[in-house]
């Protein structure tokens, strides 16, 4: 679509203290260019949404700064470059506006004073409602829709404004699986279009199934990078804290140990295991003797089967 | 009887203009007023411009003037004591216009001869003077003219501050103008039905509209519609009845509403009554 140079945002030892004196952020700093996702991880409370609201320019940072295309934020909010999608709690879904209102509003930093739409801001709105595949729905009132339509419908008013910068907060809360996948999708496309693509989550499990890069935060930010390099055991116990649940392969009743570490991390749920006949796997050895001989023995009937199976095979 | 004896008399037609217009828009603010939560807001600046009439009766300025500080001082007043205390926002705001209210009746209790009590709590618009009824005009116009300018603008603070300020829209400038629309049009609505019924004046016709329409530009429409009919009648009946004509418009507005509460297509008792019904069978 846009085929400019990437966009960057820029965070210079950012602290950020509210009016009650508590300092939600401490000395942040980050550089980010276009065209990558990154996903922003840490715990409830971290200052996750803080950083979100000095890069957006929503709170003033008491020290430091923040600069888009080393530009001013102020100066980026004029020019659109910045869009953002809430978080369904942030939204009133009983306000009386439809799917191309909302997705229209969208088009309101590059129309005139009196924000009457004109035929390209139409275009635009029909455009990104069918990339979201929610242009048959646009007449609805906004509480009418599915968790996954709602998303949606904010993330073609993103599209609509046209920003380079994109942030999400908590993008896939109470969204189902096919709606996960398209916004990854689309994600990806405005990625390669050289948006600068920011997610905020505390799910674990889902930032290496679109991340490009991670931003781990505490108060402050911990580290920055390529995801296979920031997403270390360390830097996460780091970030996390006692706030992590571990699911340790070798010192769970899953048969068949060899001594090496198979680690499922979770953050507030605990991970459902099922073991590879479709059983439940408990956190712990200790206590669960009977299921676990029990389960040695189906794995000598089952070696015993194969090995007979292999037998056959060969003797024919 | 003859319907149209009260157009024969120049006080009834004035009465009936001022109170549609006000009523008309009272009705567009409301729509924004109830999606913004800001209702009790609205309560609570009708009863905070009290002092500020007392005043401007007493040094001889314009009511409009003195009401519309008053109503402004109150709303900083709220705004500072929240965001320098943890008091909760409704407790905040109890406090702050019950003491506007409380110094107001103070100083007309004072010089009892110089302005009638009645006139401000009640309104008096049968016997308005041409000069209030030229301040209501100005006042209107005034608020008619920004809600057409800024109407959009402020329609997206009311929805999603967050996004609005993303554009670049300077969130808490609109905030204020809504809150001074709100401020203005109490001031107006005062002559009409009295400081202690314009609270229903910006609540009751939104919360009506609300229930019959999802589309906020239709909100308005029906919300404006509600506000200068329901005014425009209430007026004309209250020749007839020889009561206050707050009292009228007010509790037509209610019969308006008590009716779309029922009848209503959508979030209507009986319209629930039926998908209820429905669900089960």
């Amino acid at each position: 679509m846009n085929a400019v140079a990437p966009i960057s945002l820029e965070a210079d030892s950012v602290t950020v203290t509210y009016p009650s004196g508590q300092t939600a952020l401490h000395d942040a700093t980050l550089s980010l260019q276009g065209g990558t996702i990154c996903a922003l991880v840490g715990v409830n409370g971290s200052g996750k949404s803080t950083l979100f609201k000095a890069l957006m320019g929503f709170v003033m940072p008491s020290r430091g700064t923040v600069r888009v295309n080393q530009r001013p934020v102020r100066e980026a909010q004029r020019k659109s470059w910045v869009a953002y999608v809430p978080q369904a709690e942030e939204v009133d879904w009983s306000f009386p506006v439809s799917v191309h209102d909302v997705v229209m509003m969208g088009r309101y930093g590059s129309m005139n004073f009196l924000r009457i739409p004109r035929a390209a801001d139409r275009e635009a709105v029909e455009l990104s409602l069918r990339r979201v595949g929610m242009w048959d729905l646009r007449d609805r009132q906004i509480g009418e829709l599915s968790g996954g339509q709602k998303k949606r419908v904010f993330v073609a008013r993103a599209l609509a404004q046209g920003g380079r910068i994109i942030l999400l907060d908590e993008p896939f809360t109470g969204v189902d699986v096919k709606t996960e996948e398209a916004i990854i999708g689309l994600l990806r496309e405005l990625r390669d279009d050289g948006c600068l693509i920011l997610v905020s989550t505390h799910n674990l499990g889902s930032v290496p199934e679109f991340c490009d890069q991670v931003v781990l935060i505490n108060r402050t930010i911990l580290a920055v990078g390529p995801l296979d390099e920031v997403f270390t055991p360390e830097n996460l116990a780091h970030a996390f804290g006692g706030a992590l649940r571990a699911f340790e392969i070798d010192r769970s009743t899953v048969q068949a140990h060899d001594g090496r570490h198979v680690t499922v991390l979770t953050d507030d749920e605990r991970p459902l295991v099922l073991g590879k006949s479709g059983h439940l796997e408990y956190r712990e050895r200790a206590g669960r003797e009977a299921l676990i001989s029990a389960r040695e023995r189906d794995l000598e009937t089952a070696q015993a089967a194969l090995d007979e199976a292999k037998k056959g095979s060969k003797e024919d | 009887m003859d319907l149209l004896v009260p157009f024969r008399y120049d006080f009834m037609v004035t009465a009936m203009w001022v109170c549609t217009l006000v009523g008309v828009v009272c009705g567009l603010l409301s729509a924004f007023v109830t999606l913004k939560g800001w209702s009790l807001m609205g309560d609570a600046l009708s009863h905070a411009v009290v002092p500020g009439v007392a005043i401007a009766y007493f040094v001889g300025m314009p009511f409009a003037l003195g009401a519309f500080a008053s109503g402004i001082l109150a709303a900083g007043a709220m705004t500072y004591v929240k965001l320098r205390t943890p008091v909760r926002e409704d407790a905040v705001i109890g406090v702050v216009f019950t003491s506007f209210f409380a110094f107001g009746l103070l100083l007309i209790s004072l010089r009892p001869s110089q302005i009638d009590l009645k006139t401000i709590i009640l309104g008096n618009v049968l016997g308005i003077p041409r000069d209030d009824a030229l301040q209501v005009t100005v006042v209107s116009a005034i608020c008619l003219l920004v809600l057409a300018l800024q109407g959009r603008d402020l329609l997206l603070v009311c929805f999603d501050p967050g996004h609005a300020r993303a554009l670049g829209l300077r969130v808490n400038l609109l905030q204020g103008i809504l809150l001074t629309l709100l401020a203005a049009t109490a001031v107006a609505a005062m002559q009409a039905v009295g400081a202690v019924l314009v609270a229903a004046m910006v609540i009751t016709p939104g919360a009506t509209a609300f229930l019959l329409t999802a589309r906020f530009g239709r909100m308005m429409g029906v919300a404006a519609g509600i506000g200068g009919t329901s005014s425009f009648v209430g007026a004309y009946l209250s020749y007839y009845l020889d009561g206050a004509t707050g009292g009228c418009i007010v509790t037509l507005q209610t019969l308006i509403f008590i009716i779309v509460l029922v009848f209503a297509p959508k979030h209507g008792l009986l319209a629930s009554r039926r998908a209820r019904q429905a669900a089960i069978a």
